[in-house]
């Protein structure tokens, strides 16, 4: 770790200041970094690979961009609501189990304790090489210096939305429940404030997988406001990994639809652990739009999904664990009783 | 200090005398040990795994205020000296020595040590140090070119000697039912939860270091020779140690550099290493592959057994586990044919890890015995029974004793085994495939020479002293209970001091023997006062009985008649005022060097299988049940159960723990621990705790251990068989038998992960 400046914002303004105003002394450093739970943040910077010169801490925003609201209209989710806090929120359960159970099935009790919303759509992939600077080759950390995992150590590493420059996963699991629903993300900045479909928030690796959202410097997410929707009831969030708890996904899919018997009127799917980004997979939504939803179904839908799937040796085995990844979950969800 | 109030004899189940200091934080680890005005040091380690130091550039990290020095091979060559590998009669993990020179021989050796006034400056000037490499194409292992084949034999300049016994290729070519299948399994690390820390403290020449350690008297003599000390001069102290599994059983290079740093310095030095520096700086399990053959006659009695392993090592060291030694010794085959080789790569030197032969090659062994049954058409534990044996079939020595089909059949019942389908894939609760597997555990009974000072004071309090280690198994308590039952006083009124190299030199915490070793001469050193007091028990109340019959029981000493006297008492007579012993015992078929080597910190365990006249060992028979998801393909373990036969049990209590954690271990063996190595650059991966997986509690939800009595009356004068290793050595072959069972997939690499069974 690097020395830095702490702060302390007391409101909005004053962290969008500092953020502003702060520049960069040094190439190697970032002028400023905003804590939330700080389970992200402090773990890269002991490592080294993030190296901000100011540090902060907006928790004390907490008050107005901290809470969990039904309203009519659809869920409000303020970024600095700690995951465990939404994970057991009963409405959220009620109404949209997928996004409980995406927090719920993410990372340890500790953890869900500590980090936010806010910071867990933003957290960082954990790719191997991104994490380790001992490892001179990480496009992401160290734009154009190449790509280490490329024929070195990729199970985990993603299968859709790869470059040739990065093929690390988007490691988190709230996404995809976010991405499922529609939800859009609320973001404060200098210039005020200015929403998003958050599908929009996060970029393709391309060659700049170091640009890794839309975010502009001083901006802060707020919050996010996830639409209601017939589907949403209907939602399941099915992570698949190697132990039974505390793993990031091998694979995960969340998963809400809106059914008419047992033909889908709209199905709206996210995948996870799979790919560069939280991943829409609207192949899939439209194969089993006006379908049955019964095995084959799943299965043709799942097919559609992972059509562009590219595999890198360690994860060929991703495609074919998505696929029933993704069956098992939209079996699972078309079973609930709602 | 350890101080435990409960009574607690031999075979009873006090608590932990140390637990309530663990849980208050009142124990003091290593680190924790307070030393005036500490440096802190930072290791940096190398980036590449093969090659030369180039050039170094310290500028900036020199700049970084609160820097006191940077070591680099520049500035330490030449002092430290070699240790010598500590199974070629050294003391050293590893003889590798960095900062001798400019080359580098594995990834992340150490390549220079940052010294600061503060841990965030060591660090930060540690990130701003910048080498440059002339790196060179490493080996990384299997597969890598470069790697080099030899056999063990040769490695040893011939004292190894694969055993054998007939013409097993023929026997085999010849057998009804064969089975031959290639085994692999991963390198792992311990990754004990208290990290890698030294501490060392210069005072008047005496060097002292504060640092986990297996075998402080080890420590200390292979200090003293790396730094051309007399060993009076060097003192090591390790009163808690938090988790070892081998990785502190040896000497690592990384000691001597911080007592220089100290030395240098002229004030303490502090080192707490990283967790990824943790799967570099010391040692690791190697990746093993491994090629069995079995065959059998029509009624599943073995006729052939073929086992051949090869392991990975580092260039210099010629590290071996060499399993066959014991697999060829568990079941009555007459024709047996084995042979280890190692593989030297440009990797660090592997070394002990919890049950070092027995856990890889009975993987392979006990999955082939599995295979064998189905081939057989038997009942796996019906094929164990057929191929029991009292005699092992190398030299056809006896067993001292061998519960292993008691142990099949409690532990059968008490699974549930008899309500097992046999047909593959016929178990099934809703979406999960179920499978049952079970397997042979074994563990050789080893001991090692030992010694303790026992005091007694007039109070009725006793105090132990050996430098035995603490390393979470409970051998505070378990000597602590020998000690009360041979001094016929409560639990609390012992006090035990371990862990520190001035007190009386007590073998490696290492190969399950230090209950049976120290308790022993703990006992001895009873008998010797016990003797005393009824040698001197002329007159008085116990007048004229017979001195060989008196007994120290409930503070006092005992004639068979009834006839008492009270500690004080008989203590006023025999001494002045405490009667102080020191013991030395070498356990019977040692050689009667075992006890010199102890003093010179040399690792010279015996017993086991390496008898002349007889072999002993702990068995045990592990069931578990598997489920995998007939869709998705994880892997879970609901229940597992092990029945575990060792002797006498000296404390219940702690011994199930053990063979708990055990079971918990080979479930993390078997299913999550694997360390990914990068095979173009020979370097680790996901070398951190959130990236190398072990089981967390939701993967262990029931865990049974049940003890199998068993009179043992040759190993040692208690009936002790150790069984701090025996839980899991049979688990990863019962978990793939099971996982065969469930999905009709025979995985023979480990882990077995979602993949091995999509
Ligand atoms: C061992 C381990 C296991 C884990 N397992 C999982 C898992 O299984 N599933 C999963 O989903 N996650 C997992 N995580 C990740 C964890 O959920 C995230 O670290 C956490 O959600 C981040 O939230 P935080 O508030 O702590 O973020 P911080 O660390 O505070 O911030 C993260 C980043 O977001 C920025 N930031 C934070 N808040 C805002 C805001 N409001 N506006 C703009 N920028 C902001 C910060 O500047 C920083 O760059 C795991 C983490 C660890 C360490
Ligand atoms: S996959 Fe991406 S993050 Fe990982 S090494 Fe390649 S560029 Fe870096």
């Amino acid at each position: 770790m690097r020395p830095f400046a702490f702060e302390r914002a007391p409101d909005l303004a004053a962290a969008q200041r500092v953020v502003a105003l702060s520049a960069s002394s040094r190439a190697e450093t970032v002028p400023a970094m905003l804590l939330a739970g700080g389970t992200t943040l402090l773990d890269l910077m002991k490592l080294d690979v993030l190296r901000p010169e100011r540090v902060v801490d907006i928790n004390a925003l907490a008050g107005r961009f901290g809470g969990v609201a039904a309203e009519p209209a659809g869920l409000r989710l303020g970024a600095l609501a700690r995951m465990a806090q939404v994970a057991d929120d009963a409405g959220v359960r009620r109404d949209y189990p997928v996004i409980a159970e995406s927090l719920a099935l993410a990372a340890s009790a500790q953890l869900r304790n500590m980090a936010s919303l806010g910071g867990n759509v933003l957290q960082r992939t954990r790719c191997s090489y991104f994490r380790d600077v001992s490892h001179a080759a990480c496009n992401k950390r160290n734009p154009g210096s190449g790509c280490a995992a490329l024929g070195g150590c990729n199970r985990q590493h993603a299968v859709l939305g790869t470059s040739d420059h990065c093929i690390a996963t988007y490691p988190g699991d709230f996404a995809q429940a976010l991405v499922a629903l529609d939800a859009v993300v609320e973001i404060e900045g200098p210039q005020g404030a200015r929403r998003l479909p958050f599908a929009g928030l996060h970029r393709l690796p391309g060659d700049r997988p170091d640009e890794e959202t839309v975010l502009r410097p001083g901006e802060i997410i707020a919050g996010f406001l996830v639409p209601a929707g017939p589907w949403a009831r209907r939602s399941r969030y099915v992570k698949v990994r190697d132990r039974e708890s505390y793993a990031f996904a091998a694979a995960s899919a969340a998963v809400a639809l809106d059914l008419d018997g047992d033909r889908v009127r709209e199905a709206r799917i996210a995948l996870g652990g799979v790919a560069t980004i939280p991943w829409r997979a609207r192949e899939a939504e439209a194969a089993l739009a006006g379908q049955v939803l019964d095995e084959a179904g799943a299965e043709r839908a799942a097919a559609a999904a992972f059509r562009e799937a590219r595999t890198h040796g360690d994860n060929d085995h991703k495609p074919e664990l998505g696929r029933r990844t993704l069956v098992r979950a939209l079996l699972e969800a078309a079973r609930m009783e709602i | 200090m350890p101080d435990g109030s409960m009574s607690g004899r031999i075979g009873q189940s006090p608590v932990r005398v140390d637990g309530r200091a663990k849980v208050t934080g009142a124990a003091h680890y290593a680190s924790d040990m307070a030393v005036p005005n500490p440096a802190w040091a930072w290791l940096v380690t190398s980036a590449i795994a093969r090659g030369r130091i180039a050039a170094i550039d310290e500028a900036a990290a020199r700049a970084v205020p609160g820097v006191l020095d940077i070591l680099t091979h520049r500035s330490m060559r030449g002092e430290v000296g070699d240790a010598g590998f500590f199974a070629g009669g050294g003391y050293a993990g590893s003889t590798i020595r960095p900062l001798q020179d400019d080359r580098v021989r594995h990834d992340g050796e150490i390549v220079a040590i940052v010294l600061a006034e503060g841990l965030e400056q060591a660090r930060e000037a540690a990130y701003r140090l910048r080498i440059d490499y002339a790196e060179e194409t490493p080996a990384a292992g299997f597969g890598s070119e470069g790697a080099e084949l030899v056999s063990a034999r040769e490695a040893s300049g011939g004292s190894f000697e694969d055993p054998g016994v007939g013409d097993a290729d023929a026997a085999f070519a010849g057998a009804a039912i064969r089975v031959a299948a290639d085994y692999a399994t991963p390198t792992q690390h311990h990754n004990p939860i208290e990290l890698f820390t030294t501490t060392a403290q210069w005072e008047d020449g005496r060097l002292t270091v504060f640092e986990g350690s297996q075998y402080v008297h080890g420590l200390k003599n292979g200090l003293a020779a790396q730094l051309g000390l007399d060993p009076a001069m060097v003192r090591v102290e390790s009163p808690y140690i938090g988790g070892a599994f081998g990785s502190r059983g040896s000497l690592t290079q990384r000691t001597a550099l911080i007592a220089v740093a100290a030395r240098r310095l002229n004030r303490p030095v502090k080192l707490v290493a990283t967790r990824d520096q943790g799967f570099t700086i010391a040692s690791y399990r190697a990746e093993t592959r491994q090629h069995v053959k079995l065959g059998a006659d029509t009624d599943g009695r073995l006729v052939a057994l073929v086992h051949e392993g090869t392991e990975v090592t580092s260039r210099p060291d010629p590290y071996k586990v060499a399993g066959t030694q014991t697999t060829s010794r568990i079941y009555a085959c007459p024709n047996i044919r084995t042979r280890v080789s190692l593989l030297h790569a440009d990797r660090n030197t592997p070394g002990f890890m919890r049950s070092p032969p027995e856990l890889p090659y009975m993987f392979a062994l006990e999955s082939a015995m599995d295979e064998l049954a189905h081939a057989a058409g038997l009942d796996p534990i019906e094929l164990r029974r057929r191929n029991d044996t009292m005699r092992e079939p190398i030299k056809g020595l006896p067993w001292t004793s061998r519960s292993l089909m008691p142990c099949f059949d409690r532990g059968a019942a008490a699974f549930g085994w008899a309500e097992r389908n046999p047909a593959p894939r016929s178990m099934r609760e809703g979406d999960w495939l179920v499978g049952w597997g079970c397997a042979t555990t074994i563990y050789p009974t080893h001991l090692g020479a030992a010694t303790a000072r026992v005091t007694l004071t007039p109070d009725g309090r006793a105090r132990v002293q050996t430098a035995a280690h603490e390393i979470g198994t409970g051998t505070y308590t378990v000597v602590a209970q020998a000690a009360a039952e041979g001094l016929g006083l409560p639990l609390g009124k012992v006090l035990v001091e371990m862990g520190d190299s001035d007190l009386p030199p007590a073998p490696v915490s290492g190969g399950s023997n230090v209950t049976a070793s120290v308790c022993t001469v703990v006992m001895q050193a009873c008998e010797q006062i016990r003797a005393r007091l009824a040698a001197a028990a002329t007159e008085g109340p116990l007048q004229g009985r017979d001195p060989a019959t008196l007994r120290l029981l409930d503070g006092a000493l005992r004639a068979p008649d009834g006839a008492a006297e009270p500690l004080a008492a008989a203590m006023a007579r025999a001494a002045n005022g405490a009667i102080e012993v020191y013991a030395e015992n070498i356990p019977e078929g040692l050689p009667p060097d075992s006890l010199k080597k102890l003093y010179q910190g040399k690792q010279a365990l015996g017993g086991g299988l390496e008898g002349k006249q007889h072999v002993m060992a702990a068995f045990g028979a592990e069931f578990v049940e598997v489920r995998v998801h007939s869709r998705t393909a994880e892997l879970r373990v609901p229940r597992i159960l092990g029945a575990f036969a060792a002797g006498r049990i000296v404390n219940p209590r702690t011994a199930r723990s053990q063979l708990m954690g055990g079971l918990i271990w080979g479930i993390g063996s078997a299913l999550h621990e694997a360390t990914e190595i990068d095979r173009r650059t020979a370097r680790y991966v996901n070398d951190n705790i959130a990236e190398y997986l072990i089981p967390v509690n939701a993967d262990v939800p029931q865990v049974e251990v049940l003890f199998v009595e068993e009179e043992e009356r040759t190993a040692n004068p208690l009936g002790i068989k150790g069984l701090g290793e025996l839980g899991n050595v049979g688990t990863n072959a019962a978990i793939a038998n099971a996982v065969f069972h469930a999905t009709g997939k025979r995985v023979r690499e480990l882990p077995i992960r979602i993949e091995s069974v999509l």
